[in-house]
This record gives structure tokens, C-alpha cells and sequence, in this order.
């Protein structure tokens, strides 16, 4: 039993890496909070010592209370009861009660909705820190998006109702997107919903495959306006836990059992419209969404984090031919590469946050100044980082969720026959990680959310600004080169790529290693901003530019390859199978 | 467990002891000194485990049914330390009772002095940890009690109120004993109360700045991250009662056990055998 922040100096020296004293500012708007609220930081060491001592009591939580749930919650699942309600598994429970009491229910939410008024940036750390412990738990602890999106975009009395109960564990929700004939595509949702006289909502239909379905409050995806068919049909409705909602069904899944994945029915459930109709799939659920996204880049992160630690614990104390199998350079290797790609994909997830800290934060910053000389400059900054995230948000998701499948994989071969065995918690990382890479957007759908970001050169602006301010020790200078000459060279292949005659088929099919090429630079300058701040890094450095500059430099020499068969031979190559029936 | 017959209005002022311990599961070579006491230099001081469960059992009498929850350390400035822990898991108000005059207490000269400021918040039920891991003595809440006048229920496993009576779950060792006990009364909790819930991170936020008059040059803190201080005398302490002067118990002498391997003999898994090493431990009165 351990504390899960404390026993992890990584996190907190990302954080310090990050530097997010500007974060605090905007997030405290100048810190006018501390007048009425005694709990409100009145200065910027004030706020980043809060969220120290934060995330030092979610570690406590994970590492001392939820992580010795986390087998049994695997083993026993939740259960679906005959009325259509559902049993959470003993430890998903007792963490939600947990939660609650601590308040990191309610990270982002503003102060006067009981939240605790801190950016995006700690809710990833804090998914992070709740994933090492049991990754399926991120996926209610994780479901904060719930509360903002209400935050966000719902009438004050709505607000007000609702928020106040997530933030202090009352109450937990869902986003109600898919259905079953609407997964990747939710233009195509059907779930209807219809006003009567008085103007009331309600809602009908079926949803498949809802995290926490089960849940208190769910923000229902449905159609509201019939005469449109797609993504303009739709809007967001709130739905209280009511007799006319049921679960039809637990599915039962290869990993993550402590969430419980629901089939919901409506029938003629009431609903609450939230924010405006036909804005529901176009602007509320897109920002959910992007939430979302952040989110799984921090769970695939603490999945990893688990891994590696299992990993290297093991192979210190496995002993093999007289020796522990750490001392073997094939097992070194597995255990560097996951520790690198750990490091990187921490960096990049808390980067990414940051980002949409600083858009958000800035947003409100330019709405307060009204006209204001400053008031351009400020736009023109969250503008930059507004085209950042639509970039980074996918390529942190998409990093991280492949990350932590390598790494639970790397795991299980370190482990060897006793990482098959349930006996070790290394096969349920492996399951668990699997659909991180699915879910909120499989991978090739970041790649195809990241690839315009890419394609307009953006990585390098991204490079600049994590590199600006840093004070580069001379001996890194070099690193700095290598990371900006990779960025050349996938200027090149970008151009290449663009300039191919067959478009975009040539387009789609390698955006896979530009947007690998743009991401393995922009790691390569967080790792130096890192390795400038604690030089105990820069072999981690080193390792990165040894090791996956080649890899890039080899993806991005594919996509200049003119190489298209994959495409125009596809039958050929992959023939369909033979069937006899 | 917890379940309530009867609220009373108002709710029940519960107040806890608390006390800051070395931890003795981080014993090692240096954890005592020449002259036989703790080293307290060597040794991190914590939040003694049992009085963790205590402050547990107030505050979820306080959720159930209202009221507040009052935390009382006796012992230097440092155990300020554990009185904002309490503060930030959910207590209402703190004390730090220190005074040169406390210094040397055993358990009957620390009982009275808390007993002394615990008369002076008037309490409806007092909680103490069962034992600290220090001493582990066990006597310092039944001592409360008894100072007090209040019923002493140990062994504390569960509670719940009805209306101006407590129903205790205790455990007797041989089994699980319920008490119908009026108020006001003192419980000792063990570990299987619960335990203390996590901080609340708003509580953190505001209590970290939380300090006794002891550590910011003797000036009260304005509002309510005061937390309190009563010397000997604020709860009309008698001296010859408190510290040294107060304190009957008289250490004859500190071994400093070092556990090591001895000999060894093997016992033949066979009823002669068993019989054979029955009879040896009665005869060296290990057992018998």
C-alpha cells in the first residue's frame, strides 16, 4: 500500500515541467475567488501548492483504498438487478463514496457549484493517479465532462440542481451517445425526443454500449427536430434516474469490468433540454467529447504506469540462470522503451490539458477585458491554442492509449508464463488497455482528427511554444536541433503527401506517419524542456532521439514512398477469405 | 451499523483525543536512545492509527445527525500537525492543550488534564483511539471517563444514537456485546469502526494555513483557522496534578530487546511429539 502521488516523483516533476503557474492565474481569474471563498488560493505558489496537496490526497485514495479493490472488482463486476437497476462492484463503490467526501468529484467545477476550481490539467493527473489503481474506476471517476458540460452549457436552475450533487459524489452520470446503428457516426442517432403542451421533453429509444449507464444523471444525445436527418436533428437533454429508464443489459467485456456498460431503453423517460436545440452533437457533445479524449490519454497513462512498475519489479527479484532477468540486455530493453514511452505520454497528456487550460482560461481572460487594449493579444493567444487542441487532444489520446497497450503487452512478456496467469494483475492491464484505443474515437479517428493540424505544418509552432522560455542547458542544445530537423522532415513528407497524385486516397492512407513523425518531435521538445528542468531526464532524452527518431525518420521515408497499393491492390493484398457455405 | 432510532435536535457535540505518535512500525537500530526512551528524531510522528477511527466514528455521527466535532491534542506545537489533519477530514473545531507543567505525564496525569478540557467543551460523547501505539496502555480514555463521571464503553466497533442514548457495538474479545448508554459518554474505538475517510481538498485548501497561538509567536490566528490552546491553567488544571508531579508511575527499567535467531529443534508432527512440547512449555512456564 503506498501513497499513488507521493511513491511517483514523475508526476509532480511533470507538473513543475509544465509550469502552470499562468494555468492558476486564469483559472483563479486573477485570484479574485479568495475574497468571499477562505479556501481560495490568494496567490500563485498559493494554487500550485493546492493542487500538490490535491493530488497527494487522490493518491492516498487510489494507492491505500481503491488499489487493493481493483482484482475483485475485475472478478465479481457490477450485476444487473431484475428492476433494471445495477449493483456496483463493492470497490467501484466504496471509491465513489470516497471520492465524494474528497471533493475530487468535482475538479474543474467552479467554486460556487461546490467544485474545486482547478484547471484540466489536474483532472488528467488525477485520471492518471485513479487508472494506476483500477483503470475501469477512471471511467465513472473520469466522467467529470458530465458536470462541465452542465457547467457549461445548461440554464443557471439546471446548474444548480445537478452539479453541486456530482461534485460531492451524490450523484454520478453518463453521456448517452451511441446507439446500436450509431457508433463512430452519431449523426445517425435515432433516439427521439418530443415536447408536449407545456413544453415538457421527453425521451424515446434505445442506447448501447453507455459507460455508467447507470448512472444518476444522463446526457441524453436524441432528435429533436425530425425534418433533419443528421447532425443538425440533434440535441442534449439531461435525464434524471427514473422508473421510465431501464437497463436492459450488462455487457460483458474483455476488460475495464468495474465499469458497468449499459443498454439503456427510454420510454417516455422526462427529460431537460440543455443549452439550445439542434446544438447538441454539433457544439456540446463535440467539447464532451474532447473532454473525453483527454481523459483516456490519462488513463492509458496510468495503465502504463502500472505496467511498467509490475514489469520492473518483477524482473528485479525474477531470478533466471543465477541472476535476476533485469540484468539481461532483451529485458532491458522491453523495460527502457516502456519507461520512455510512459514518461512521453505523461508529458504529452499533461501538455495537451494544458493547452486546453489556457485556451479555456484565455477565453474567459478576453471575455472580462470587454475591448480592452490587451484584449487583441489575448484573442490571438487562445486562437493559437484553440487550433493546438484540435491537434494535440487526438495525438495525446492516440499516444497513450497505443502506449499503455505496449506496455501491458511488455509486461506480460517480462512476466512471462506467470504474466499469462491471473495470478498477476498484468493480463487485466492488458485487457483493460485494449479499449483505450477504441473508445471516445478509435485510433485511426485521431489520426483522422489530428492529420489537418499536421498537414498545416502546426507541430512546429507547438515545438516553439513548449521550447519557449526554457532556459536550454548547452549540453541539450543539440537535442533541439534534432527535434526541429525532424520537424523538416516532416514538413517534406507533408508536402510530398500533399502533392501525390492520387489525393487523398494517398492522403489517408499515410496521415499515419505524419501525424507518428509530428508526434514523436513535439515529444522529443517536451522531453527537453523536461530534461532542462531536471537533468536527471536526459537519458530518458537521449533514449527518445536514439530510438524513435529512426522510427520516425523510417514511417515518414513510407509516406514519401509513392507506395499506394494498399489502396489500388487492396483484393490482391488482402483478398477476401474463401467462403464455402 | 450506524443506524439512527432517533435524532435528537441539535445533534450531538462529539469531542475527540487525539494523539501524535512515532510510528513504531518504522522501528529501527536508532529508535531509542542511550538512556532508554524514544528517540523521537529517529521515528516520523503520525496521527495514532486508532485515533484516526475515533475521529471517524465523531464524524459520521455528525453526518448522520448533526451537531459538530471538536478535536483536542495534548503535547508540543508539532501535534498541531494532526489537528489540522482532523480539520481537514471534517472537524468543526481544534485544540492543542500544551503546557511545560503537562511535561512527564503518565496516563493518570494526561487523563486528568484532557479530562480537565474536555469538561470545559461539554460534551455529548467523547472519543478516544482504543490505545496509541506508543504506550499502548489502553488507559488514558477509560481514565477520561472516569475523571468525568461519563459511562467508559472500550472496544468500539460500531454506534448508533438514539435520542439522548448511544447503542454501542463492543467488541468483548469473546464475542460482540450492544450497550444502551446514556449520555454523555466516552467510547474506545478500535480499527474495525471504519476507516477515517480521505481529506476534503476544499478543507485543505483552506485549513493547510491553519495554526495555534504555539507556532505564530503566541498570537491567535483571526477566524476560524484558529485552532484553539489551553494551557494548564485555562482548564483549571491543578499543577500538583499535571506533569511529573502528577504522574505515580515510576519506570524501573528500559530493555532494548533485540530479537535474533536462537537454537532450533524439531517437533515430530506425531501425538508424542505434540505431548512431548506441551509438557516442556508447562514446565518453563511458557505456558500453563
Amino acid at each position: 500500500m503506498s501513497n499513488f502521488y507521493s511513491d511517483n516523483p514523475d508526476i509532480e516533476k511533470t507538473i513543475d515541467a509544465l509550469d502552470l503557474g499562468e494555468v492558476a492565474e486564469l483559472c483563479e481569474e486573477g485570484f479574485r475567488f479568495a475574497k468571499d471563498n477562505d479556501f481560495a488560493p490568494e496567490n500563485r505558489e498559493d494554487a500550485l501548492d493546492n493542487y500538490k496537496r490535491a493530488l497527494a490526497v487522490c493518491g492516498d485514495i487510489a494507492g491505500n483504498r481503491i488499489a487493493p479493490t481493483a482484482e475483485e472488482t475485475d472478478k465479481v463486476g457490477n450485476v444487473l438487478n431484475e428492476d433494471g437497476t445495477v449493483t456496483y462492484a463493492p470497490g467501484i463503490a466504496l471509491a465513489i463514496k470516497l471520492f465524494g467526501q474528497s471533493r475530487l468529484s468535482g475538479i474543474t467545477i467552479p467554486y460556487y457549484l461546490g467544485g474545486l476550481n482547478m484547471p484540466c490539467v489536474m483532472l488528467t493527473a488525477c485520471n492518471d493517479i485513479v487508472s494506476r489503481a483500477d483503470a475501469s474506476l477512471m471511467n465513472i471517476f473520469g466522467l467529470q465532462g458530465i458536470a462541465e458540460t452542465i457547467n457549461s452549457f445548461a440554464d443557471e436552475d439546471i446548474k444548480k440542481e445537478y452539479v453541486p450533487k456530482l461534485c460531492d459524489g451524490t450523484f454520478t452520470g453518463a453521456m448517452v451517445l451511441t446507439e446500436p446503428d450509431a457508433g463512430s457516426d452519431l449523426q445517425s442517432v435515432k433516439t427521439s425526443a418530443w415536447q408536449d403542451e407545456n413544453g415538457n421533453w421527453f425521451v424515446n429509444g434505445v442506447k448501447r454500449f453507455i459507460t455508467n449507464g447507470c448512472g444518476d444523471v444522463l446526457l441524453v444525445l436524441a432528435r429533436t427536430e425530425p425534418e433533419f436527418s443528421d447532425g443538425r436533428g440533434l440535441s442534449c437533454l439531461l435525464v434524471e434516474r427514473c422508473p421510465q429508464v431501464k437497463v436492459r443489459r450488462l455487457e460483458h467485456k474483455l476488460g475495464i469490468n468495474g465499469s458497468p456498460t449499459c443498454e439503456l431503453v427510454f420510454n417516455n423517460a422526462p427529460a431537460k433540454l440543455i443549452g439550445q436545440r439542434k446544438r447538441g452533437l454539433i457544439t456540446y457533445v463535440m467539447a464532451l467529447m474532447n473532454g473525453a479524449r483527454v481523459g483516456i490519454s490519462a488513463q492509458g497513462t496510468g495503465i502504463g504506469e502500472a505496467s511498467y512498475r509490475a514489469a520492473r519489479d518483477y524482473a528485479a527479484s525474477r531470478k533466471q540462470f543465477g541472476v535476476t532477468i533485469d540484468s539481461f540486455p532483451a529485458i532491458r530493453e522491453l523495460l527502457c522503451d516502456m519507461s520512455a514511452e510512459l514518461q512521453a505520454s505523461r508529458l504529452l497528456a499533461y501538455y495537451s490539458s494544458k493547452c486546453v487550460d489556457l485556451e479555456l482560461g484565455l477565453e474567459k481572460k478576453f471575455a472580462s477585458l470587454k475591448g480592452q487594449p490587451e484584449a487583441q493579444a489575448v484573442r490571438a493567444r487562445m486562437k493559437k491554442y484553440a487550433a493546438f487542441n484540435k491537434m494535440l487532444t487526438p495525438m495525446a489520446k492516440y499516444y497513450a492509449s497505443e502506449m499503455s497497450m505496449r506496455a501491458a503487452n511488455g509486461a506480460v512478456a517480462v512476466l512471462g508464463g506467470s504474466g499469462y496467469m491471473k495470478d498477476y494483475p498484468v493480463e487485466r492491464y492488458l485487457r483493460d488497455s485494449r479499449i483505450t484505443t477504441i473508445y471516445e474515437g478509435t485510433s485511426q479517428l485521431q489520426v483522422v482528427a489530428a492529420i489537418a493540424g499536421v498537414t498545416a505544418g502546426l507541430y512546429n509552432e507547438v515545438v516553439s511554444d513548449i521550447l519557449e522560455g526554457v532556459d536550454v542547458p548547452a549540453d541539450l542544445q543539440a537535442a533541439v536541433e534534432q527535434a526541429k530537423a525532424l520537424c523538416k522532415e516532416v514538413d517534406s513528407a507533408v508536402e510530398y503527401v500533399k502533392a501525390h497524385e492520387n489525393g487523398k486516397a494517398y492522403h489517408d492512407l499515410h496521415a499515419r506517419e505524419l501525424v507518428d513523425g509530428a508526434i514523436a518531435a513535439i515529444i522529443a521538445a517536451l522531453l527537453v524542456r523536461f530534461a532542462s528542468k531536471f537533468p536527471e531526464k536526459t537519458p530518458v532524452l537521449e533514449y527518445w532521439l536514439k530510438t524513435k527518431f529512426p522510427m520516425a525518420g523510417a514511417e515518414l521515408a513510407k509516406a514519401k514512398s509513392g507506395y499506394v497499393a494498399s489502396v489500388t491492390d487492396f483484393a490482391k493484398i488482402a483478398p477476401a477469405p474463401v467462403n464455402e457455405d | 451499523m450506524n443506524e439512527c432510532k432517533e435524532s435528537r435536535s441539535g445533534g450531538y457535540n462529539c469531542v475527540v483525543c487525539i494523539k501524535q505518535v512515532p510510528d513504531t512500525k518504522k522501528v529501527t537500530g536508532q529508535a531509542m536512545k542511550a538512556d532508554g526512551t524514544i528517540n523521537r528524531a529517529a521515528l516520523p510522528a503520525i496521527f495514532n492509527p486508532e485515533d484516526r477511527n475515533a475521529l471517524e466514528a465523531a464524524l459520521s455521527v455528525k453526518e448522520k445527525h448533526g451537531g459538530t466535532v471538536t478535536a483536542i491534542a495534548m503535547g508540543l506545537p508539532n501535534a498541531c500537525e494532526i489537528l489540522r489533519e482532523a480539520l481537514m477530514c471534517g472537524a468543526d473545531k481544534a485544540y492543542l492543550v500544551t503546557d511545560r507543567k503537562a511535561a512527564g505525564s503518565d496516563t493518570l496525569a494526561t487523563s486528568y488534564i484532557l479530562s480537565c478540557a474536555v469538561r470545559k467543551l461539554n460534551p455529548d460523547l467523547v472519543f478516544c483511539g482504543r490505545q496509541a501505539i506508543d504506550g499502548d496502555t489502553a488507559q488514558t480514555g477509560p481514565q477520561i471517563a472516569e475523571k468525568l463521571g461519563f459511562a467508559a464503553i472500550t472496544y468500539l466497533e460500531g454506534l448508533e444514537m438514539d435520542g439522548d442514548y448511544a447503542i454501542a457495538t463492543r467488541n468483548i474479545g469473546t464475542g460482540i456485546e450492544k450497550d444502551r448508554v446514556k449520555l454523555p459518554a466516552l467510547f474506545t474505538v478500535t480499527e474495525k469502526f471504519g476507516e477515517l475517510r480521505p481529506y476534503d481538498v476544499r478543507r485543505v485548501m483552506k485549513y493547510k494555513k491553519a495554526k495555534a497561538p504555539a507556532e505564530n509567536g503566541g498570537v491567535a490566528l483571526e477566524g476560524d483557522r484558529a485552532i484553539g490552546q489551553f494551557s494548564c491553567d485555562d482548564i483549571g488544571a491543578e499543577p500538583e496534578r499535571c506533569g511529573f508531579a502528577g504522574s505515580p508511575t515510576n519506570v524501573n527499567k528500559i530493555v532494548s530487546v533485540v530479537l535474533a535467531g536462537g537454537d532450533y529443534k524439531e517437533v515430530p508432527a506425531t501425538d508424542e511429539g505434540i505431548a512431548h512440547l506441551v509438557s516442556e512449555l508447562i514446565a518453563d512456564h511458557t505456558i500453563g
